[in-house]
Parts: structure tokens; C-alpha cells; sequence
């Protein structure tokens, strides 16, 4: 590598960094020294706004609420886009092209839009500030999405495998668990990280329909103005540990995100 | 175990893929279905394997209706042209997979896989994964797993289509070692009238979704029933010149005459079609009577060892079929001899009205099962 692509890489690197690494230091150091001082580095590097969200209940169940949410979605999303993306992809029915784009255009929409009647129907139907509200709000974006790429791998896999596997005596859930969805491990694997992250930093729905017993860390996170102002140290500490979840699941899915940015519709 | 298709019918959005097809497959016989690309093979096979259901028409497995029973229930096995495999199984799993489906036992699955990956050179294979095979390998384990069924009747879609020509070759003796032992039906599509040659056994002619021709192999070859099976199964197709007959004498196209002989047998004063097999055509002359022809060279083809010369002149066109490999320039005139003895007649609706001289006498003992076809 010459002289000039290591420069250029390493100014990419620091631009992109830079925000995250503030964001860090900032996690380490008291609300004093933040405001007080510009310091690259923790002058007393303290461990306090952790120990603060992991000991009160208000800032860590905004955790556990967050991840009861999106996994149900993840879950749900999947259960829901194989069936339809192997439909799409194998059958020829009344108005399947048509519904495919229907699919689609739900994604077009601004979640803004989706805001009041979600509010009135699940106030009025008693789901309101529950985890599977949440779920299913984020579930209109995600399962378009996730029937869309999967619709593309699927397509990828010759029908023929499907008639040798009925020809040797599959039945077709048979077949569908044990032959196909190993084939397309991949195209789950992206589907579900592509839900996962759509759900975990999605905030407008989430805040909306929840108001303390499903309350998500999104929403905790802008709420933290109190009394003496903002306490910018604990803030930092709670985005440090919002990232880490999405951070793991790109280093799980890695290869399989790789495949498909190569084969299919990411 | 016998395969009967009774006025079998398949029309999609209005376009006829298979036709009115009758036809019965004799139990343990080996069966070449030959006919140009979108002839309606892969679509007769689907029929028969029961992946896609006839508009019209039953399919009767020794005499029982199966037409509406799922493939699942059929015990029938299926060869692709694509090498169709479990990417996800190892070889051996893949082989397995028709016996575990069926609740074989373990140590029986084991003996039974040992034993057809024998028979077909993937014994040391079997631990790997299909992608990690070459191509000739990966259909030999298609092959395998529908061999190991022991069904009634296996189907063998062009599977040899997408190997090399060693390899093709090689397998396909290997295949029809193989079913001189077994008591499957089998039925092999194919484009290639050498193929179905090599092949043997029953040859059934597919012509846009018509059955045209079926029998013994060499019957369908040296008694095609019509222009058109004539064509289909010669490569490269017969040559057919226009002529009249007028009394004794006939008169082809080009203004060439020759006398009639009691070799062309009796047919009455008319219009005919005269075919020629490519390969009887000669550059010297063979016998007194042969017809001499001074035409111009179009262009030499080389295919193989043998060159197929291309040739006008006198409102006739010919291919010729010769040994060896020739160059030829292009508008040279050549002089090419015509052997009457090897003339097909057919009527000017092409129907075979006389076969060669040569030939007759020579049908064999199974006589040619006739197709009358609409």
C-alpha cells in the first residue's frame, strides 16, 4: 500500500470515529469536567454513569423493554415473510404482482403517518404500552422489507429442488424446514438483522404507543433533561449502550451480510 | 409394472404443449423420448412424474388410474439437465435422502449407498458436499439418488446435456449398462438423434407436443412414418427433393431424370417427395444407376471427423455427409452421385409411401407400434 491510500484511509477512519470516540470519553467523565474543560481524554475517568443505569430500574428496563420488542418483531417478521416470500417467489396467483408492490409501497410511507391510527387502535383495543404493540407497529415496515429480500434469494433456488425433494417423498413442511431454509440461511440471516436494526433504532412509533410499563431506552434517553439540566455524562453512557447490541449483531451476521450484498436484494 | 398415457393433453395459457398424447411404456424397457428443443419433452415428463396435472387425458400405471395422485405417492425418480442436488447434504445424505424419507433402517441405508455409488464412481466422495464436486460428479449423485429408489420408473430430462463430450459419452454407456439390468421403466429425453442411436431401445418421436413415431429404435430410424420424423431423426436432416413421377420415368426438380426402376417398387404417375440420407450421398460413383447430380458448393462443415458438405444449384439444395475431414471452396462445382436404392418416397402430404430398397426385408420382428396422429 503506498504512502497516499494509507493517509486517505486513515482520515476516513478518524472522521467516522471521531463522533463514536467522543461519545465514549464523554461516557467516562463527570458532568463537571465536560462542561468545564475540552479534554480528549477522561481527566477523572469514572465508572459512575454506568453504575447509575445499571442500578436504577427506570434506565435499565428502558433496555429490556427495547430488546423484548425487537426480538418479537424479529420473530414475528420472519415467521410471517417466509411463507409470504416463498409464495411470491414460487406461485403465479390472482394479483401477485400488484400485491408484491403494494408490499413495497408500505415502505414509502413516513412512520408519521401511521402514528394516529395506531395510537386510536391500540388505545381503544387495550394494547396500548405493551411489548407486542410495538411489535406489531414495527412489523408494517419490517415484513415488507424482509419478503422483499427474501423474496430474492428464494428466487435463486431452482424449483427443480423443490420437485426432486417432493419426488423422494418430502412432504412440503418437511422440505421447507429441513431442505430449504438451510439453503437460504443466509438471506435469514440479513432479514433478521435488517428487522433488528430497523426495530432498535426506530423511536417515534415506539415512544408513541408506549408510556411506562413498555417504555423503550429511546425514549428514556430524551426524557433525562432534570431539574439542575442536562446530565450529559449519564446520556453518553446510555447511547454507548445502545450501540452495543446493534455492534453484535453485524459482528454475527457479518458473512452472511457480505453474501448478500453479493447474491440477492440488499 | 407398465405406464400407460390415454389422451394426455396439457394446453397453458392457450398454447398447446402436449397433444393427444397415446402411448404405453413396456415394463423394465429403456425409452428415448427425441425431439427439438420445446418439442414438449420436459413437458410429457412432468406429466408422467405428476408434477404438473394433464387438462385432458389419464395416466395408468399397470392399469390403475394414477393421473391425480401427488408425486410423493408415485415412486418415481427424476434426473435434471441442471444438476440438481441438497446443497446443504454431504454426497451421501443426498444419495440417502429418497430411503431416510421412506424410514429405511440405518445399517440398510448404509449398504444401499455403499453399493450405488459403487455402480456409479462417487464411492469416495460421499463425505463431501455436491458444490465441491465437479459437474459429471454432481449429476452421477442426482443419478444415484434416483437409482437407489428402485422405483418403477425413472425419468431422465437431457441429464447429460450439460457435461462435456468425454464425459457424456461415458456416462451414457454406464446408463445403458446399467438399465439392461434393472426392472425400471426409464425414460430419457433427448435433442440428438445420435444420442438416441447410441441409446437404443424404444425411440419415441416428439414433435410440437405430437407423438409422431414410437418403436424399436432402428425401426423409427430406417421406417420413418413421415417427413417430418425423417427429419427429426437424421443429423443432419434428410435431404428431400421434389419430383414426378410419369410412368416409368421420374423427373426431380432440378430437371434431372431417371428411369424408373422395379427398385422404387409401384407408385402411381404424380407429385412425390424423394429423401436422401445425408451419409448415402457419394462423391464417386457407386453403382450404373446411381443418379449424378453437378451442383455448386455452398459451404464444408466440419463436425467431428466428418465434414457435411452444403450444396445448390438447380432449385435443389443438399447436405452431404463425408468421411474424413475435406476442404471445399466455396462455388466450386462438385458432382455428387445419388444412389436410387436408398430413396425414401414420400407423398406430397409427406407421409411415407416406400421405404428404400435396400432396407426392405429388414424390419424387426417387433413391428413398429404405428402412432395415427390427427
Amino acid at each position: 500500500m503506498n504512502k497516499r491510500k494509507i493517509i486517505g484511509i486513515s482520515l476516513y477512519i478518524f472522521f467516522i470515529a471521531l463522533p463514536i470516540y467522543w461519545l465514549v470519553m464523554m461516557s467516562f467523565k463527570s458532568n463537571d469536567e465536560i462542561l468545564s474543560t475540552l479534554s480528549y481524554w477522561p481527566q477523572n475517568f469514572t465508572f459512575d454513569n454506568y453504575i447509575n443505569i445499571f442500578t436504577d430500574s427506570s434506565w435499565y428496563m428502558g433496555y429490556i423493554n427495547s430488546m423484548i420488542y425487537v426480538i418479537l418483531n424479529v420473530i414475528i417478521t420472519l415467521l410471517t415473510a417466509l411463507p409470504a416470500a416463498y409464495a411470491f417467489s414460487r406461485y403465479r396467483f390472482l394479483g401477485d404482482k400488484p400485491l408484491f408492490f403494494w408490499l413495497l409501497t408500505n415502505k414509502m410511507a413516513p412512520p408519521a403517518v401511521f402514528l394516529l391510527p395506531f395510537f386510536q387502535l391500540y388505545s381503544s383495543v387495550g394494547l396500548f404500552d405493551t411489548h407486542i404493540a410495538v411489535a406489531l407497529a414495527h412489523c408494517l415496515f419490517s415484513v415488507p422489507l424482509a419478503v422483499w429480500i427474501l423474496e430474492g434469494f428464494m428466487s435463486g433456488v431452482p424449483t427443480e429442488i423443490d420437485e426432486t425433494a417432493y419426488i423422494d417423498g418430502y412432504s412440503f413442511p418437511r422440505f421447507f424446514i429441513k431442505i430449504f431454509l438451510p439453503m437460504i440461511r443466509s438471506a435469514i440471516g440479513v432479514t433478521a438483522f435488517f428487522s433488528f436494526m430497523f426495530s432498535w433504532v426506530e423511536l417515534l412509533m415506539a415512544r408513541t404507543l408506549t408510556s411506562v410499563e413498555a417504555k423503550p431506552i429511546g425514549a428514556i434517553m430524551t426524557r433525562t433533561i432534570g431539574g439542575e439540566g442536562v446530565d450529559w455524562g449519564l446520556l453518553a453512557a446510555a447511547g454507548v449502550l445502545t450501540i452495543i447490541p446493534g455492534c453484535l449483531v453485524v459482528w454475527f451476521v457479518r458473512d452472511h451480510i457480505a453474501k448478500g450484498f453479493a447474491l440477492g436484494r440488499v | 409394472m407398465s405406464l400407460t398415457l390415454k389422451n394426455i393433453s396439457r394446453v397453458v395459457n392457450g398454447e398447446t404443449y402436449i397433444d393427444n398424447a397415446n402411448i404405453t411404456f413396456a415394463p423394465g424397457s429403456f425409452n428415448v423420448l427425441l425431439g427439438r428443443t420445446l418439442a414438449g419433452k420436459t413437458s410429457l415428463m412432468r406429466l408422467i412424474a405428476g408434477l404438473d396435472k394433464p387438462d385432458q387425458g389419464k395416466i395408468l400405471m399397470d392399469g390403475t388410474d394414477v393421473t391425480g395422485i401427488p408425486v410423493q405417492k408415485r415412486n418415481i425418480s427424476m434426473v435434471y439437465q441442471q444438476f440438481i442436488n441438497y446443497p446443504n447434504l454431504s454426497v451421501f445424505e443426498n444419495i440417502a435422502s429418497p430411503l431416510r424419507i421412506a424410514g429405511v433402517k440405518d445399517t440398510e441405508i448404509n449398504k444401499r449407498v455403499s453399493e450405488v455409488a459403487e455402480m456409479l464412481h462417487i464411492e469416495q466422495f460421499l463425505q463431501r458436499l455436491p458444490l465441491e464436486l465437479s459437474g459429471g460428479q454432481q449429476q452421477r449423485t442426482a443419478m444415484a439418488r434416483a437409482l437407489i429408489k428402485k422405483g418403477s420408473l425413472i425419468l431422465f430430462d437431457e441429464p447429460l446435456v450439460n457435461l462435456d463430450y468425454k464425459l457424456r459419452e461415458e456416462l451414457r454407456f454406464e446408463l445403458r449398462e446399467l438399465f439392461k439390468t434393472q426392472n425400471t421403466i426409464a425414460i430419457y429425453a433427448s435433442t440428438e438423434p445420435n444420442e438416441a442411436l447410441a441409446l437404443g431401445g424404444v425411440t419415441t418421436l416428439l414433435h410440437e407436443g405430437r407423438i409422431i413415431q414410437t418403436g424399436p429404435v432402428n425401426d423409427v430410424y430406417s421406417f420413418p412414418n413421415s417427413i417430418e420424423s425423417a427429419e427429426l431423426f437424421s443429423e443432419p436432416p434428410i435431404n428431400i427433393i421434389n419430383g414426378v413421377v410419369d410412368g416409368s420415368k421420374v423427373t426431380i426438380s432440378s430437371g434431372t431424370s431417371f428411369s424408373f426402376h422395379e427398385e422404387l417398387g409401384e407408385i402411381s404417375s404424380g407429385e412425390y417427395n424423394f429423401g436422401i440420407r445425408p451419409h448415402h450421398i457419394t462423391m464417386s460413383q457407386q453403382n450404373d444407376d446411381d443418379i449424378a447430380l453437378d451442383l455448386t458448393v455452398d459451404v464444408a462443415e466440419i463436425s467431428g471427423s466428418e465434414t457435411y458438405l452444403h450444396m445448390a444449384g438447380h432449385r435443389i439444395s443438399l447436405v452431404a455427409q463425408l468421411a474424413g475431414v475435406h476442404a471445399f471452396h466455396s462455388d466450386v462445382p462438385v458432382r455428387v452421385y445419388l444412389p436410387i436404392n436408398k430413396l425414401y418416397v414420400f407423398n406430397t402430404q409427406g407421409k411415407m409411401i416406400q421405404a428404400p430398397h435396400y432396407l426392405i426385408g429388414r424390419e424387426s420382428k417387433t413391428s413398429s407400434q404405428g402412432v395415427t396422429h390427427g
